[in-house]
């Protein structure tokens, strides 16, 4: 074995166990706002990625134990989990959670091989397939008359059954569907955003969300987990896309600050489009790649099929990496600058 | 209708004048792909594929008139190139031709050599120095290890010399990165 | 003294380790018995042996000629006999032997006749001839041929000339205490090199982790007569390496595939100032040289070594102890593991660095590539890593030369930072020597097809030559026949005329034929007998096949 012969601390492990720290404040404050059933949700993703990652590596020939305890298959887990409604049906966050550890990773090679961020691909295979249970999201507890406890919040999701009387109170739309909707129903933005669920930047709690996301995102900036360039190429593209339609006609299209702090945002700039397996990896591509993925974000969910397009710009961006990496490579040491001579 | 039909007839005359002329514009003199398939041969000449050197071999690869599975001193290797080269399927060496062999050159021993100059009209490339009467030497670095030099040689003085792996010709490994359980 | 100093991309911090051997004296390790002087020391040409089996050589004494204009002689590092030329293990990571001449010592180190060379009169391609035959050689781990560095070429001079005391390596102390020691001794070096390539700014770079060296090197630049600026550096790695350290420096980058001196800088390592200073001053050939001894040995320090010296010899010295699990010739980064420690000591070991599973635990497992890009942040020669690990591993060799392989210079930064544990520098190492490998075999087959083409165009050229000369005597046999009287009263046709001395011809070659066939091939073993008819018959089969194209070329 020829040098070097030590190694710096760092592992897949510890990157991944870094992720999944710096989720935990999105989660707290989800438990603290939103009610306990998000830990339902994610404990059950736990379980469902981790069996099928298991089953894979057999079946794939790979050792367990490496691939186990390098915690990637939780990060995924937990990243699908964040991103479905809080009181999602237990079948609904399994065929997910499979969906992106065995087809977006294992049957595109594993660890390392995925050309799609496997959680998006099971976000967008569910929304896909089940738009309806996608939008049953658990309402702010602030404008919910009896919350959930977290055995009513499990029996929610593994029976279906809401406590009488309270179905309506529990689920709501989202801000941003409450946008949409609101908007195909000839009201200007103006008009919706006087809805209850609607707070000073996001929706009412969603905006804590983004921003307990935004505090995770930005702990990984500063251990050097992620680098800059994604997560503010990609809020600038919503900001410079958002804010552009927004200045031309305030009254069809959101205000910018509006669309920064959905908490899909959030969690997409710092956590699943940093993904790096999936992402582009020169420093300009880095930047063309959050650009891009903002500003689709924005176009889908202004004339999309869909409340939010995080998910799908991010996949679609996931498509151009090999593309973007190619064209971005940087100036190596010593060789010519563009258009001039060596720096002498 | 007639339209249509003039807009097809438009878009095949354009279509084909663009054709005719790039046909002229971009002739390649030459056979470009026997050059191509000659680039991959190990050129040995040895003419263990049939035919009277690499030249003539990759002349009938190009033509169609021999497989692309007849170069033993190519190995594998050189049949999945040629095969990447002409867009067909690789297939495996056909042992009729002989064997890959480990790199080696032809050495003449000096004591037995009696100066025939048998093996001078044998090598293909002109590696063998010595004139009649005189003794003969291999030049090692011309060699190409045909062996085209063994069966004229009266005395049987000249030998194979497996080229063993030395300072300067060594290589790095791929390196083994165990993924994978051991089966 | 305060001068701006420039930031090298990338870079990575391991422990440094420095403090365990640097703080000892230097010691003299004794003379060995037996010395083993391998002949390949040096980039470039292998030396040539100038000695015999038995005969007696002196310390000093030249017993390796350089071979051309990049290369080095060697020289026996003490008086004794030489016992043997042949192929001796060498500390090469392959373990394969290489040409060395043993030298059994007598003890008595007699040196041979050596004078100061007086180099301010010397013609500077004579002196440079004799540093070559003094084999000086670059001993920061390079060994470059130190005579072919000190020629300015065609530009007539090297403004910048920096002395290299980085020493940026874990564990490595030989240049820190060099400096510290010897000073006075490394800047009579830089002297010489000022005087060769005639550079006005000479600026010594050394890691600010090394303040005793810096502060030895400033008294020294006080003492000389010309001006020398001792820079620290910050403490980085590879900050000590030659590219590095002149951006560190000066801000500029050496351009891609070119030389230091096609911008104007020369760099050398402190250790080989010191050897050139002891060459010219003394005339003393390079016999020895400093090397750190540590890692896992009882006392680690730094000894002055008489190059041929069994690596063994030296752990002894240093107090060997249980539980080793290897040794290192160089430091952790880009050290080189040792087959055995038979393998003597040469010119670019700078260090001995003995490992035990305490202080190098193994390297865990790799696992796939996650395309974190920590590689690319820590590559100082601003690659991507990870794409050209991917291109190597699958053997794209083309793309990787397209993403800048050899600009790479193989420090070890990538490896050190992947949290997947991935060799990197080894899939590089890998692709490069495949290129290599390949170009040769490259070149092999085009000399190979230019030499079967001369052959071909030869024989055709013979062929001709013989058929017209055939030609003139068939004329001249036909010429004689018509002049002949028809005896039978009918003349002869012109063709049968022909038909007759063809008949005769090959009759002719018949019986030579039959008077060349091969005696050695009764009473083979069946097997050879085999081998000889298959060849025969492609031999057959190839003529036969060669006659083709050429008779229907004739026909027409």
């Amino acid at each position: 074995m020829p040098a070097p012969f030590i190694l710096d601390r760092s592992s897949v492990t510890q990157v991944m166990a870094w992720v999944l720290a710096a989720l935990l404040p999105g989660i707290a404050v989800s438990v603290w706002l939103f009610g306990p059933g998000i830990l339902v949700t994610l404990s059950l993703a736990i379980v469902t990625a981790l069996a099928a990652e298991a089953a894979m590596l057999k079946a794939r020939g790979y050792p367990a134990t490496p691939f186990l305890t390098d915690l990637s298959a939780i990060v995924t887990a937990w990243l699908l989990a964040l991103s479905l409604p809080t009181l999602a049906p237990w079948w609904l966050i399994v065929t997910g959670t499979l969906f992106a550890i065995v087809v977006a990773k294992h049957l595109y090679g594993g660890l390392g091989q995925n050309i799609f961020n496997p959680a998006m691909v099971g976000y967008a295979v569910l929304i896909v397939s089940f738009p309806v249970q996608m939008t049953q999201w658990a309402g702010p507890l602030s404008l919910t008359e009896t919350p959930l406890t977290l055995a009513q919040s499990a029996s929610v999701i593994f029976g279906g059954e809401f406590p009488k009387a309270t179905l309506d109170a529990v689920t709501m739309a989202t801000p941003l569907d409450a946008l949409r909707t609101g908007l195909l129903q000839q009201y200007t933005v103006d008009e919706i955003i006087t809805q209850p669920i609607f707070g000073h930047y996001g929706g009412v709690g969603f905006e804590w969300l983004a921003a307990a996301f935004l505090l995770g995102g930005l702990l990984l900036w500063a251990l050097r987990i992620i680098s800059w360039h994604v997560p503010l190429a990609f809020l600038a593209g919503i900001w410079l896309t958002a804010g552009f339609l927004h200045f031309f006609d305030p009254g069809r299209f959101g205000a910018p600050w509006f669309h920064l702090f959905a908490p899909s945002v959030m969690l997409g700039a710092f956590f699943i489009a940093t993904d790096p397996v999936s992402g582009a990896t020169t420093p300009r591509g880095k930047l063309i790649f959050g650009l891009g993925a903002g500003f689709l974000t924005i176009v889908i969910r202004t004339w999309g099929g869909y409340p939010d397009g995080v998910a799908f710009a991010i996949l679609l961006l996931n498509l151009c990496v090999p593309l973007i990496d190619q064209y971005t490579q940087p100036r190596v040491y010593g060789e010519a600058r563009k258009g001039k001579e060596p720096q002498a | 209708m007639l339209t249509a039909i003039l807009v097809m007839v438009a878009i095949a005359v354009v279509t084909g004048l663009v054709l005719g002329w790039s046909a002229i514009r971009f002739k390649v003199e030459g056979n470009p792909l026997a050059e191509k398939i000659d680039a991959i041969l190990p050129q040995t000449q040895c003419g263990q594929c049939g035919f009277p050197g690499c030249r003539p071999y990759a002349e009938a690869i190009a033509k169609g008139e021999a497989d692309i599975n007849q170069c033993p001193p190519g190995g594998e290797e050189g049949v999945k190139k040629l095969a990447e080269l002409l867009g067909v399927e690789p297939k495996s060496l056909d042992e009729t031709h002989g064997t890959p062999k480990p790199k080696s050159v032809a050495f003449i021993d000096e004591q037995i050599c009696i100066g025939c100059t048998l093996c001078i009209q044998a090598c293909p490339v002109d590696a063998i120095s010595g004139a009649a009467k005189q003794m003969h030497t291999i030049i090692a670095s011309e060699c190409t290890g045909c062996e085209l030099c063994l069966p004229p040689c009266p005395v049987d003085c000249i030998s194979m010399v497996t080229l063993a792996e030395d300072l300067p010709h060594w290589k790095w490994k791929h390196p083994v990165v165990m993924l994978k359980k051991v089966a | 003294m305060s001068r701006e100093l420039f930031k090298f991309k990338g870079g990575v911090h391991p422990p440094e380790h420095k403090s365990e051997s640097s703080t000892h004296p230097i010691h003299a390790a004794p003379l060995p018995r037996k010395l083993v002087i391998p002949l390949r020391q040096h980039i470039g040409q292998v030396a040539k042996p100038v000695v015999n089996v038995g005969d007696r050589v002196l310390k000093g004494q030249m017993i390796g000629a350089a071979d051309g204009y990049i290369s080095a002689a060697v020289h026996a590092s003490s008086s004794g006999v030489v016992t043997a030329i042949d192929l001796q293990p060498v500390p090469h990571i392959s373990g394969l032997p290489d040409l060395c001449i043993s030298i059994e010592t007598d003890s008595r180190d007699e040196w041979i006749d050596h004078a100061p060379l007086d180099y301010q009169a010397m013609v500077p391609a004579d002196l440079r001839m004799q540093l070559r035959d003094l084999g000086l050689a670059g001993l920061g781990g390079a060994v470059f041929p130190s005579a072919a560095k000190l020629d300015p070429g065609a530009a007539h001079s090297c403004p910048t000339l920096i002395l290299n005391g980085g020493e940026c390596e874990p564990w490595i102390t030989c240049d820190d205490v060099l400096m510290r020691h010897h000073a006075d001794e490394i800047l009579q070096g830089v002297a010489v090199m000022r005087h060769l390539l005639g550079s006005t700014g000479i600026l010594v770079g050394i890691e600010d982790n090394k303040p005793e060296a810096i502060a030895a090197m400033q008294a020294a630049a006080q003492k000389v007569d010309f001006a020398v600026e001792v820079v620290a550096v910050p403490t980085i790695y590879p900050g000590g390496g030659a590219k590095q350290m002149i951006q560190t420096l000066t801000g500029k980058q050496v351009p891609s595939g070119k030389l230091s001196t096609d911008i104007g800088i020369q760099v050398f390592n402190v250790g080989t100032a010191h050897a050139l200073a002891r060459a010219v001053h003394h005339g003393e050939p390079l016999i020895s040289r400093l090397v750190t001894v540590t890692g896992h040995v009882l006392r680690r320090q730094n000894f002055v070594v008489l190059i041929g010296t069994p690596m063994h010899t030296l752990i002894t010295l240093a107090g060997d102890r249980d539980g080793t699990t290897g040794v290192l010739m160089g430091g952790p980064m880009m050290g080189v593991p040792m087959p055995n420690l038979e393998v003597p000591v040469v010119k670019a070991t700078n260090c001995i660095l003995v490992k035990s599973n305490e202080l190098f635990p193994p390297l865990p497992r790799a696992l796939p590539c996650i395309r974190c890009t920590r590689c690319a942040d820590a590559c100082p020669a601003e690659l991507q890593p990870q794409e050209l690990f991917r291109f190597a591993k699958a053997g794209d060799f083309g793309r990787a030369q397209e993403y800048h392989l050899f600009d790479c210079i193989e420090c070890g930064c990538c490896s050190y930072v992947c949290p997947s544990h991935i060799p990197l520098v080894d899939f590089y190492r890998y692709a490069k020597s495949e290129i290599w490998a390949r170009e040769k075999e490259k070149r092999a087959a085009d000399l190979a097809r230019e030499r079967h083409e001369f052959r071909q165009f030869r024989l055709e050229r013979e062929k001709k030559e013989k058929a017209e000369k055939l030609a003139a005597k068939a004329q001249a046999k036909r010429a004689e026949l018509a002049a002949e009287p028809a005896a039978a009263g009918s003349a002869p046709s012109d063709a049968d005329a022909k038909k007759a001395l063809i008949a005769a011809a090959l009759a002719r070659a018949q019986a030579k034929k039959a008077e060349t066939m091969p005696k050695n091939i009764d009473h083979l073993p069946p097997d050879k007998q085999r081998e000889i008819e298959e060849i025969e018959a492609r031999r057959a089969k190839i003529r036969e096949m060669a006659r083709q194209p050429l008779e229907s070329e004739e026909k027409p």
